[in-house]
């Protein structure tokens, strides 16, 4: 795919290389110099259907950002555009320094090749709406399988760490079971210790508790309040806002493609100053 | 059957309730007389056909069973369970990688899946063994090289494609375009968001494949393989005509030789039969332990939770280690 028609044109502020360790200076003032997501002028379509209209976005390391929003807003598609699980059409997005999907060469941006993307995203933790655990595979392999395959690590460390991860979000008797035995919110917590175990530096969560029973969610979210407090840098799409006002350090409220409204939640949520993320707060509070 | 039951005390719901004191007592079945007509009618059927078996002298017997275990039939019958195996394989890898080419983002790459799943299944399975066995008559050299340019390796077309060689071609090129379809709708049963996470955690497009995909298609896949190795077992007596010795074709020369035609047709007929009652009794073997697997394992990851699913495994949490999951309720 390397070649004029696959690559993309750059906008607004030039891109890092694609290898950069030293990151250029964040062009949002007041976010800490070590920007670990930068997003500059994303947009995203299908057909002819824009559904992110020119995002810009820092997370600085460390912080836990949520997107809030209704749906179609764009807010899963441009989380998903964070690891290249879609492809964008226009501006770029770096993770620690690094442009995921592509290779910076003069002012264009080239899609790198397959197994370079892997790479790049083997260090991204992602967790999904669905779970999406394998279920032909133990909880235990389903941890061991990223390492194992990826990495390509010696068995037995990986089997300790894995074990320690499913102690730390509370499943440390279900290493044998299989997903399909296993409640969706354990399932859930699955997920987040399997991305857990390939060390990432950032983690993104994609709905992670609009498909369990409302019983459920509280474990889940103690698991991600945890990890927020040992500092992991998370992307959060959700509608839960109690958890966005107790656990994000920034929030943002994305209708129609764009950022609406961005702060701290403290100003977000109790005092928008965006009709829209008003109305839409009344509506979901 | 018919035995009257006794439902002390009990009501249906909402039967008519003419003098509640008065409860029926008895429960009668609804007789069936036509079922014992049919029964008559089988069992005079089956009569007549075993006592004409074992009566009619034509049957010969003795001959059956006298080539059943002979030595051609046997080498004709090895050839047989070869010649399946062989075409079996290529029609699977080869089906494997024509459903890959199917489902490819490249049209070109798609389309050429597409027209070798249409001509091969578009024409009759006979046709093309005739046609590999008289492919030195269209090519009567075939080589090694590169298109266009030097050849590397060539020979006859006559010496290269024996009846083996044509017959393996034949069975297992159709096989493939059959095997085609089974392998992508396996492939298609195996949610989207499986490719996703495998994907997120790093995995390279061929390590999803081998490692998350393949092996849960493969739960769909493998019934109908095994379907297709029953009907593969018979089809290759269509192989006779190209002169192979296989089961059929090893009878045929035994028969043209002793005119002993019935008879020699019944001891391949019942090697076709035993041979696919064992690989039935093997599917059956397998598909229950698929199914087992698949109330353990969970099935695909497109099937929604349902509440109960949820429910019995928060209840299980509650259960002492290894205590047995009830699984398989749903189907």
């Amino acid at each position: 795919m390397t070649g004029p028609t696959g690559s993309t044109r750059l906008s607004k502020a030039a891109a890092p290389t694609g290898a950069a360790t030293s990151p250029a200076p964040s062009a949002t003032p007041g976010v800490a110099t070590e920007a670990m997501v930068r997003a500059r002028g994303v947009r995203k379509s299908y057909g002819s259907n824009e559904v992110v209209k020119g995002i810009d976005l820092d997370v600085a390391a460390g912080e836990v950002l949520c997107l809030l929003g209704p749906s179609g807003s764009g807010k899963s598609t441009f989380l998903r555009c964070i690891n290249h699980l879609e492809k964008i059409d226009g501006g770029w997005i770096s993770v620690d320094g690094e442009l995921v999907g592509y290779r910076r060469r003069g002012e264009k941006l080239y899609e790198l090749r397959d197994h370079e993307i892997a790479q790049r995203r083997s260090r991204i933790g992602m967790v999904f709406q669905q779970f999406n655990l394998f279920p032909h595979l133990s909880v235990l392999g389903n941890l061991m399988e990223a390492p194992l395959r990826v990495r390509r690590e010696r068995p037995e460390p990986v089997r300790r760490r894995a074990l320690a991860l499913l102690e730390r979000v509370g499943l440390g008797d279900k290493a044998d079971a299989y997903p399909r035995q296993l409640s969706g919110g354990q399932q859930q917590r699955v997920a987040i210790a399997r991305a857990l175990t390939m060390e990432p530096r950032l983690m993104l969560f994609d709905e992670p508790t609009s498909a369990l029973d409302p019983e459920l969610v509280g474990d889940v979210l103690d698991v991600m309040r945890s990890l927020a407090a040992d500092g992991m840098t998370m992307v959060v799409v959700t509608h839960e806002i109690a958890f966005a006002r107790e656990v994000a350090d920034t929030v943002a409220f994305l209708d129609g493609g764009v950022i609406v409204e961005q702060g701290p939640p403290g100003q977000v949520l109790n005092n928008p100053s965006q009709e829209r993320t008003r109305a839409f707060l009344a509506r979901v509070l | 059957m018919a035995e009257p039951v006794l439902h002390a005390g009990t009501r249906q719901p909402g039967a008519p309730d003419d003098g509640a004191a008065e409860l029926p007592g008895q429960v009668v079945s609804l007789r069936h007389p036509w079922r014992w007509v049919a029964v008559a009618v089988v069992v005079v059927i089956g009569v007549v056909l075993v006592t004409s078996l074992i009566r009619n002298p034509n049957f010969q017997w003795d001959v059956v069973f006298h080539y059943f275990v002979s030595g051609s039939i046997l080498a004709g019958l090895r050839n047989t369970v070869l010649l399946t195996v062989a075409a079996m394989l290529v029609g699977l890898l080869l089906g494997i990688v024509l459903a890959v080419a199917r489902d490819s983002k490249n049209p070109i790459v798609s389309y050429a899946a597409l027209l070798y799943i249409g001509l091969f299944r578009g024409t009759p399975l006979l046709v093309q063994l005739i046609f590999w066995f008289n492919l030195s008559s269209l090519y009567p050299t075939l080589g090694l090289g590169i298109p266009f340019g030097p050849t590397f390796v060539s020979g006859s077309a006559n010496a290269l494609i024996t009846p083996v060689v044509a017959a393996i071609l034949g069975l297992g090129l159709n096989e493939a375009a059959y095997m085609a379809e089974i392998v992508r709708a396996g492939l298609q049963s195996v949610d989207a968001g499986q490719t996703q996470a495998a994907q997120a955690l790093g995995m390279t497009n061929r390590q999803v494949f081998r490692r998350i995909v393949l092996p849960q298609a493969m739960r769909v896949i493998i019934p109908p393989t095994g379907n297709q190795t029953i009907s593969m077992l018979k089809t290759t007596s269509l192989v006779s005509v190209i002169a192979l010795p296989e089961l059929l074709y090893a009878s045929q020369i035994i028969y043209s030789r002793t005119y002993q035609v019935v008879p020699l047709l019944i001891t391949a007929s019942l090697w076709y039969l035993l041979l696919t009652t064992v690989l039935t009794v093997g599917q059956t073997f397998l598909e229950r332990r698929l199914r087992r697997g698949d109330a353990a394992h969970g099935g695909r990851g497109r099937r929604e939770r349902t509440a109960a699913a949820d429910a019995r495994a928060a209840v299980q949490d509650g259960l002492p280690d290894g205590a047995p999951v009830a699984g398989g309720e749903h189907r």
